[in-house]
């Protein structure tokens, strides 16, 4: 008997297909744009926390100035020095690696080829905390470091623009005016989830970067990556206070420098993904309300329509309940078929955004399984209320309906 | 012997208080087993009413109606469409055949109702019916394909295939022109005399109840006159 429903409903939705298709388009574009939605958001978000694996998730970066967003200017505030970074090293437990680094745009120099990159100095600790490796060549040696020589370490677009063809190693290259001899070669990491190129860089000892470039002691930045199985919270703290004590701050002062824990990033950027989430599911709850009230309409009209048709079919014998079972399963059939509608069109979306947004592909089948009992539910909440009239009609009134 | 069906002083009001109308004012009546009747009279005089009542579509508002016996005057809603399922049969004067289906499909569908019989028995139970009226070629085509008075045969077909007790019939010709009628009087004749269907129908043309064997006037909600016809 529910076969006969559905094959029945069916045959009453492809008599009318055009109709049926304009009357699920509300379902349509909820559930599709909700499956679009959720798929790129998926990806979107793999994307961020594999690049946050990649950046290093147990990392503190510490700058001076306090940590104020927006406009005003935090580079009055003392500069750190290589002591600091000693006195970290030497004090703060549970890390992983400690890490100097200052930085300053400047061009490449090889022959004819020039290229602005960003240089940095820094140390080995550097390629710890950024959890980085070389695709070839050698890291710097201590006697480099202890010396400043000039010696790098290139990112693999400075490789890809300088050394098209031949191999780095051990050429000279120019940064500005300094000479550098290249020593290793970074492996790529593409780019930030800010859309900056990470491999657009090149790396040379701190001690170099400060005598030969900089002309100052100045570190700017202290990276602070922490071990696995411990609190960054706590790491942080000792950072700090170790810092007030080399800075001498009073404890009725403020830090003039912060320490931010990249895991807070993004713990922020996934709460603005779940905020997007949730105004999503409201969009879509309006458009599946908006696709019911559809449904429910067109369900009316066809109610009306058959009146005849109903009347026949309890005159030979239907009970109220087969007729309603048959008219709910109509519009279970409809609003269905919109989700299933829905959800080609969503992933289709889906796909093309993710291509274009360079984000992996991820499918969720959760969401298109819930989808899909969603606009089932549609269909039974606002065809309930037509099949019950066409259920209560009285079969002499329907059998002389024109 | 006791009758098939027995209205006793069988009245329907429609409405209610001042504006109430009153269709049946007190019927009377007994068919027996094997009988063809056909109901006439004017508009308004109730014969439609005495019809949807025998078919179990209407309930009377006073008197019993006994079919085989069993009181079956205060049934539900459900319960009259079993009685209907099971033991009725109904000839509308517009057909209704369900458009979207084809002949075989329309005389199968009481018994997708009753449900009691697999998908193959039922296909073949609905050809052999088709066959009787004479139809067995246009199983496969669909109502609009056919004529009116084929198209009343399939309704026919439909109305049999569950071998009811009774064919209620409500001006089974009114839509058809003489030939057609003639042709589907010569059917329920047959399905009358061969098979000993109870058939009731509903007629205001004198020549269709000239095929009946017994003819009953209405007036004014009553029986005027019940004449039975020789055969």
């Amino acid at each position: 008997m529910l076969w006969e429903a559905v094959k029945l409903a069916i045959q009453s939705l492809r008599r009318s297909a055009l109709r049926s298709f304009l009357t699920v388009l509300g379902v349509v574009i909820g559930v599709g744009s909700v499956i679009a939605m959720v798929t790129v958001g998926r990806g979107t978000t793999a994307r961020v926390s594999e690049q946050m694996r990649s950046l290093g998730v147990n990392l503190l970066v510490v700058r001076p100035g306090q940590d104020r967003r927006g406009p005003g200017s935090r580079t009055e505030a003392r500069a750190f020095e290589e002591a600091d970074v000693e006195h970290l090293r030497a004090q703060v437990r549970g890390v992983k690696a400690i890490a100097p680094y200052a930085s300053q745009s400047a061009t490449a120099v090889r022959g004819n080829e020039n290229w602005s990159t960003q240089v940095g100095g820094t140390d080995n600790a550097y390629l710890v905390t950024q959890d980085w490796s070389l695709s070839a060549g050698r890291v710097f040696t201590p006697e480099e470091l202890r010396a400043g020589r000039g010696v790098c370490l290139i990112g693999e677009t400075l490789r890809a623009r300088l050394f098209p063809h031949q191999d780095p190693l051990n050429q000279l290259i120019r940064l500005g005016k300094v000479p550098c001899q290249v020593v290793g070669v970074l492996a790529p990491k593409g780019q930030s989830s800010f859309g900056q190129d990470r491999d657009d860089v090149v790396l040379i000892p701190i001690r170099a970067f400060q005598r030969r470039l900089a002309g100052n002691k100045d570190i700017r930045t202290i990276y602070v990556s922490t071990l696995d199985d411990v609190a960054t919270a706590r790491v942080q703290h000792e950072v700090e206070s170790v810092l007030r004590e080399r800075r001498r701050l009073r404890p009725s002062q403020e830090s003039d420098f912060h320490v931010r824990d990249l895991k807070e990033l993004v713990q922020a950027m996934t709460g603005t993904t779940s905020v997007l989430t949730g105004l999503l599911a409201a969009v879509a709850a309006v458009s599946l309300l908006v696709g019911g009230i559809g449904i429910m309409n067109i369900m009316l009209v066809s109610v009306t329509e058959r009146t005849r048709e109903i009347g026949t079919r309890l005159a030979i014998g239907a009970l109220e309940s087969q007729v309603l079972v048959q008219f709910l399963v109509e519009a279970i059939v409809l609003s269905l078929l919109g989700g299933l509608l829905g959800v080609t069109l969503g992933l289709a979306l889906a796909l093309l955004a993710t291509y274009a947004l360079d984000v992996p592909f991820v499918l969720d089948l959760q969401i298109v399984i819930l989808a899909f009992v969603f606009s089932a539910a549609v269909g039974v909440v606002f065809g309930y209320f037509p099949a019950r009239r066409a259920a209560r009609l009285d079969p002499i009134v329907a059998l002389r309906h024109e | 012997m006791r009758p098939l069906i027995e209205l006793r002083g069988v009245q329907r009001v429609y409405g209610r208080g001042g504006i109430a109308v009153q269709a049946l004012a007190g019927v009377d009546l007994q068919i027996q087993r094997g009988e063809f009747v056909a109901i006439m009279g004017p508009s308004g005089s109730g014969k439609s009413t005495t019809l949807n009542i025998l078919g179990c579509l209407d309930a009377p508002s006073a008197g019993s109606y006994l079919f085989e016996g069993v009181d079956v005057s205060a049934r539900s809603r459900d319960e009259r469409a079993l009685l209907r399922r099971h033991f009725l049969g109904f000839v509308f004067q517009g057909f209704n055949l369900l458009a979207r289906n084809s002949v075989i499909e329309n005389v199968e569908l009481p018994l997708v109702y009753r449900g009691d019989l697999a998908r193959r028995e039922r296909r073949s139970l609905a050809r052999e019916t088709l066959a009787r009226v004479g139809l067995s070629e246009r199983a496969t085509h669909f109502p609009s394909e056919l004529s009116g008075g084929q198209q009343q045969r399939v309704a026919i077909a439909r109305a049999i295939v569950t071998s009811p007790r009774v064919l209620l019939a409500d001006e089974p010709t009114g839509n058809l022109d003489t030939t057609m009628s003639e042709e589907i009087m010569d059917l329920l004749c047959e399905l009358n005399r061969e098979q000993g269907i109870t058939i009731a129908m509903v007629t205001h043309e004198p020549e269709m109840a000239d095929w009946a064997k017994r003819v009953i006037h209405f007036r004014d909600g009553r029986i005027e006159l019940d004449t039975a016809r020789a055969a």
